[in-house]
């Protein structure tokens, strides 16, 4: 019957005229559907960089709202100072600094200079740029940042799908509870411990200081292991609702090999979650390695920033406060991204 | 009328979790209240329960502790450096102070910085999602704005800038009251600070997710009929409204506290937060922290205040799980 039926439609389909129609149909259709594809990607392409140009407002609000706060405040950069100058002197440095302005303009000047990329001299360090000073600290902090977030992405992942695979045994337990310890353990209380054990009394990794890679060992595991701990607790929620979904039935009705299941078919979703974690976890490592730079006294940018919040380093602060905004909503767009590769059904507008 | 209402649409949308409840020995027994239900979970809640059990316990150390103790938290008693013994349990600092006394009054601090944070909180974020959500339009735009741009900063970088720029401010305003206050304001105005700068970040989670609860809410069908009955809008809000957010403030108000304490230890370890010779824990670590020394160590100064928050975080977060699961068991995995 079907081969009846079938018969005179490809007898029709072989007629040149009607071959003809359907190529025509198909290159049309081609088209058509590059030219979604293409508005699809654009109209994302404009989301991200909407994205984007909100950075620009956002640096506006942040950087004036700190600049009337800090202008607000007696008691200027210099009152640390060990003698006191003379008022000669006081209002020369003034003047050098354009302290003595109206604070609307002593801000026009800043955002004059933030354009081209100059944050202003140090009011603290003498004879050295904002800048500068942000130059040399940020790949310390930004290395130590890193090697943490690869140690809560590669530790945190695969200890989270282990306790989802244990789920209701004895490992899931125990590994649960050691993740739940680390959530609860703050790194100011991890990095003494730290030292204490394993640098002053096992003495197998420096106390302090960034040098060689043995330094980095301490200061990434205080910071990482924290974020490891959330990212598999994260991962551990979300790969047991993944294993319960249809499709993983499916694919285990077909016979696919359990690993398979879980990192081919599994993980790729379970993930998700994760990587929607980044966005806050990436905020919360720039502020957390405060911490760990003050315990091992690592030359990177949070010191600078407490010392400047000591100090009333103006311009150093506002610097440090931009660059943490700017640098948040990148990483928070990377992230949203990301997520969008990982998982097409999401539509951004 | 609003309860039996939320009941009525609990039941609807999780039929499993009705099912779980068992039916009691009674035949015409009445259903349960969704907060009644929300009590028998967390009751049947072994850790949350224990958790509740352990804060109270420390409570009531923390507040009736010191009076028992004969030490004082600021005088020396002893050499420096002394381990725990009968006479001093968690041993002595580097001014030979009793480390068992400023834990428990550095236990106050820290728990009342949580506490204030969580009141703040609950003040302004409720109020302030509350009114965004059920107001709407332009006015929940700009609200929601403003919560935007302190919620692009980090919020710990936010308070250090708030503190570190309004204590001069302070400073310099203290100096022109009279004497006999001017001093005893100048030693609570670091702590004063600590709370308006915690205080000022505490809220904004919360302000979101009651603005998200309130902006489905409020279009129900019985905030329509007392719309129709005539009702003001704060009578709609406040006996129909928030009646049905308090269960997610709770718990959120219990999640907030530790987090609040975790940004107290934070700042007070960099030294930016309570100032000697007050103490709360993240002080006192960053006091052990300081000593550590390759030759001799002193263990107890950082392992005694380190225990103590530890085991304070962890049950707060036991409970807050516990209350989220028992509020909202559509949260509940497994």
């Amino acid at each position: 019957m079907s081969k009846l039926q079938g018969q005179p439609f490809r007898l029709t389909g072989l007629a040149s005229p009607n071959r003809l129609g359907f190529a025509r149909f198909k290159k049309a259709l081609n088209a058509y559907c590059a030219g979604k594809l293409l508005a699809a990607n654009s109209a994302l392409g404009m989301y991200f960089l909407k994205r984007l140009l909100f950075l620009i407002p956002l640096l506006l609000v942040i950087s004036f709202l700190a600049f009337l706060l800090m202008h607000a405040a007696p008691g200027g950069p210099f009152d640390r100072e060990r003698a006191p100058a003379s008022p000669e002197i006081e209002r020369a440095i003034q003047a050098k600094y354009h302290l003595d302005e109206p604070v609307l303009k002593q801000y026009g000047r800043y955002l004059g200079g933030l354009v081209q990329g100059d944050l202003g001299p140090s009011l603290k360090y003498r004879n050295h740029n904002v800048a500068d000073i942000i130059r040399q600290a940020l790949p310390v902090s930004f290395t130590l940042g890193s090697l943490a977030f690869g140690l809560a992405i590669g530790l945190g992942i695969p200890w989270g799908v282990w306790m989802a695979v244990r789920r209701g045994r004895w490992g899931d337990y125990v590994w649960g509870l050691l993740a739940l310890l680390f959530v609860c353990v703050p790194a100011l209380v991890l990095g003494p411990l730290f030292v204490l054990i394993f640098a002053v009394h096992w003495q197998l990794f420096p106390v302090a200081l960034w040098e060689s890679a043995r330094h980095a060992v301490l200061p990434t595991l205080t910071l990482g292991l924290f974020f490891a701990a959330r990212v598999a607790r994260l991962m551990r929620e979300s790969m047991t609702t993944t294993l319960q979904a249809e499709f993983i039935m499916a694919a285990r009705a077909k016979g696919v090999s359990e690993s398979a299941i879980l990192l081919k078919h599994a993980l790729r979703l379970a993930v998700l979650p994760v990587v929607s974690y980044s966005g806050p976890m990436l905020a919360d490592l720039l502020t957390g390695s405060f911490v760990v730079e003050n315990v091992f006294q690592i030359p990177g940018l949070g010191g600078f920033f407490i010392n400047s919040s000591f100090n009333k380093d103006l311009t150093m602060l506002m610097g440090l406060v931009l660059l943490y905004a700017a640098l948040l909503v990148v990483l928070n767009l990377l992230v949203d991204l990301l997520y969008q590769v990982l998982d097409r059904r999401v539509k951004y507008e | 009328m609003s309860e039996g209402l939320a009941s009525a649409r609990r039941a609807q949308v999780e039929p499993s979790a009705r099912l779980g409840e068992e039916p009691g020995p009674g035949l015409n027994r009445l259903p349960l209240s969704p907060n009644q239900r929300a009590r028998r979970r967390f009751i049947r809640n072994k850790p949350a329960l224990g958790s509740a059990v352990f804060l109270g316990a420390l409570l009531l150390v923390v507040l009736v502790g010191p009076l028992l103790c004969p030490y004082q938290p600021e005088l020396s008693y002893a050499e420096q450096f002394q381990p725990p013994d009968a006479k001093h349990w968690f041993g002595t600092d580097v001014h030979g102070r009793d480390l068992l006394i400023r834990v428990l009054f550095g236990a106050r601090i820290s728990i009342l910085v949580g506490v204030v944070g969580a009141a703040v909180a609950l003040v302004i974020g409720v109020s302030w999602g509350a009114v965004a959500g059920y107001m709407g339009g332009r006015l929940d735009g700009l609200m929601m704005r403003m919560v935007d741009v302190l919620y692009s900063l980090p919020s710990i970088i936010f308070v250090m800038v708030l503190i570190a720029t309004l204590s001069p401010m302070a400073t310099s305003w203290l100096s022109r009251v009279p004497e006999p206050f001017g001093s005893k304001l100048a030693a609570v105005t670091p702590l004063l600070f600590l709370f308006a700068g915690l205080g000022a970040v505490s809220w904004l989670t919360m302000a979101r997710i009651v603005r998200g609860q309130v902006l489905t809410l409020r279009t129900r069908a019985f905030v329509e009929a007392s719309r129709s009955l005539g009702a003001s809008h704060a009578r709609i809000l406040w006996r129909h409204i928030l009646p049905n957010v308090w269960g997610i403030v709770i718990v959120y108000l219990t999640l907030s506290v530790p987090a609040v304490i975790l940004y107290e230890s934070f700042l007070s370890y960099l030294g930016l937060g309570i100032q000697p010779p007050t103490a709360s824990w993240g002080s006192l670590v960053a006091e052990g922290a300081g000593q550590l020394h390759p030759v001799r160590i002193y263990w107890w100064l950082i392992v005694f205040p380190a225990s103590w928050l530890v085991a304070t975080l962890l049950a707060l977060n036991f409970l807050g799980d516990g209350l989220r699961d028992a509020f909202d068991p559509r949260s509940a995995e497994n």
